[in-house]
């Protein structure tokens, strides 16, 4: 089992750790509705090292992503960052990934559980005039997310973080250390997430815990790392998209350009979104009850749907889920039924996100 | 570890007591530390018979969900209240203000068959 740089800080903290994507991470230090909490009322400090880096160079280098990735690489310039997908000749999902655009190279961060997977996909499309380097073990990845956020960081740093906008990072530092700083995250709040070499990270990480203590910042696992993502409708691999669903239907198609040129899997796209027979909707429980990935959607005696990602959100203080619903019940307004362990509870299609008083914008 | 002396315990995780012939039960301490946050508590109706080992209800937290098990043969005779508005009370005091419901053994032999605190100890590992 591997363990981040950042593996006894969690120690000293109490996390409750579990094995992820062959990590220790901590999936819970104090309660996963206490550091839902400081996210959205004040600030959280994830771990999030696991995810996979690789660097993308050469001259050809635009071109390939362009090729392997869904979005439209060359929208982005050096500065900013760009939420993306690969997918298969089929239309179906590789991965979601974020792609930071530096001045001579690309870093490329992926899911910990697809970071094999995707690298042997990346190799195998490779075109001359580039090359790829997984250095995953190496880099480490903190996310300080909330809206005070800025505010711990502004402490540590003379570089100018209030002048990131929204999807762009700077090359900075913290503590002396080298760091990527970007405004990018995944829990709906303002926020950044920093990059470092593992030898840096420690250091970076302390500064913030120090820094963070008079703006009540908390550490955050991997328990509320799902439901603040979650209440925003972010889809997580492995529930809300996998090889069998097609960004169309997984209500990505805001990242799908199928006007550029000829990318992989866009004929099969073009074809999917003709004949679209589901969709990924965000579903509300009308009764007391928690939707969990695999339970089943009903109209009456038909099933139209099934739950990918379910939990009780700690915002809104209701069981909230994301479903794919066949065609004709995706509309929000939509009376459905949840089979929850055998008992039939009633919910309703709404629109997302759900949680909507987030800071992402500030 | 918290897992008082005075009581039996389940595989399941649950505590049970014994007091002038009913019985109280509850998740265990650790149990309620692995489930995390509690939303709510889905119990049994009172005077529902439930045989050993019957599922009689089911514990929801943020991040999964559990299935409570009658630890012995029995009538349910009580349940607590207090969890309607205040679900937590079973992550901060499961042994004491976060009990679940009280029952009648209808089958008082099989109290024998629950585990004592160090078995139960020996079972986490």
């Amino acid at each position: 089992m591997k363990k981040t740089a950042l593996y006894d800080r969690h120690l000293v903290l109490n996390a409750k750790l579990v094995s992820f994507a062959g990590y220790q991470m901590p999936v819970q230090y104090s309660g996963i509705v206490n550091e839902h909490r400081a996210v959205r009322k004040t600030a959280g400090i994830f771990d999030v090292s696991h995810m996979g880096e690789f660097f993308v160079r050469g001259s050809a280098a635009e071109a390939f992503l362009n090729q392997v990735t869904i979005n439209d690489v060359t929208l982005i310039k050096p500065g900013q960052a760009q939420y993306s997908a690969m997918c298969y000749e089929d239309g179906g999902i590789v991965d979601d990934l974020l792609i930071y655009r530096y001045n001579n190279y690309f870093m490329l961060v992926v899911n910990a559980s697809n970071l094999e997977k995707d690298y042997t996909w990346l190799s195998d499309q490779l075109i001359d005039g580039v090359t790829i380097e997984n250095r995953s073990a190496e880099i480490s990845l903190i996310a300080l997310q909330g809206p005070w956020s800025r505010d711990i960081l502004r402490e540590l740093t003379a570089d100018a973080i209030d002048d990131i906008p929204f999807y762009h990072f700077i090359e900075g530092r913290i503590a002396g250390k080298s760091v990527t700083i970007a405004r990018t995250g995944y829990t709906g709040e303002l926020g950044f997430e920093i990059y470092a070499e593992n030898e840096d990270i420690p250091i970076v990480w302390d500064n913030l815990m120090e820094a963070g203590a008079q703006y009540d910042l908390l550490p955050v696992g991997l328990g509320a790392r799902d439901t603040l993502r979650l209440e925003m409708k972010y889809c997580l691999y492995g529930n809300d998209i996998d090889k069998n669903t097609n960004p169309i239907e997984a209500g990505l198609g805001w990242i799908t350009k199928l006007t550029k040129n000829d990318f992989i899997g866009k004929s099969a796209i073009i074809a999917h979104k003709e004949n679209l027979r589901r969709r990924l909707v965000c579903i509300e429980m009308q009764e007391r009850a928690v939707p969990r990935p695999g339970y089943k959607l009903y109209n009456s005696a038909e099933e139209i749907g099934i739950i990918t990602s379910g939990t009780h959100s700690p915002s809104l203080n209701i069981g909230i889920g994301l479903a794919y619903l066949k065609r004709g019940f995706t509309k929000s307004g939509t009376e459905i039924d949840v089979d929850i362990r055998g008992k039939l509870k009633k919910a309703i299609v709404v629109k997302p996100p759900f949680y909507k008083d987030g800071t992402i914008q500030n | 570890m918290n897992i008082p002396a005075n009581l039996k315990y389940t595989e399941d995780h649950e505590w049970v007591s014994e007091e002038d012939d009913i019985l109280t039960v509850g998740i265990s301490d650790f149990a309620q530390g692995e489930l995390g946050d509690i939303i709510f508590v889905e119990m049994p109706e009172i005077g529902n018979e439930y045989g050993k080992g019957d599922p009689f209800g089911t514990i929801e937290a943020v991040k999964t969900v559990a299935d409570l098990f009658a630890p012995i043969s029995g009538e349910v005779v009580a349940i607590n209240e207090d969890l309607e508005d205040n679900p937590d009370l079973i992550n901060s005091d499961a042994y004491g203000k976060g009990w679940i419901v009280r029952m009648k053994p209808l089958a008082p032999e099989e109290l024998d068959e629950l585990l004592t605190a160090s078995a139960y100890e020996e079972s986490l590992g």
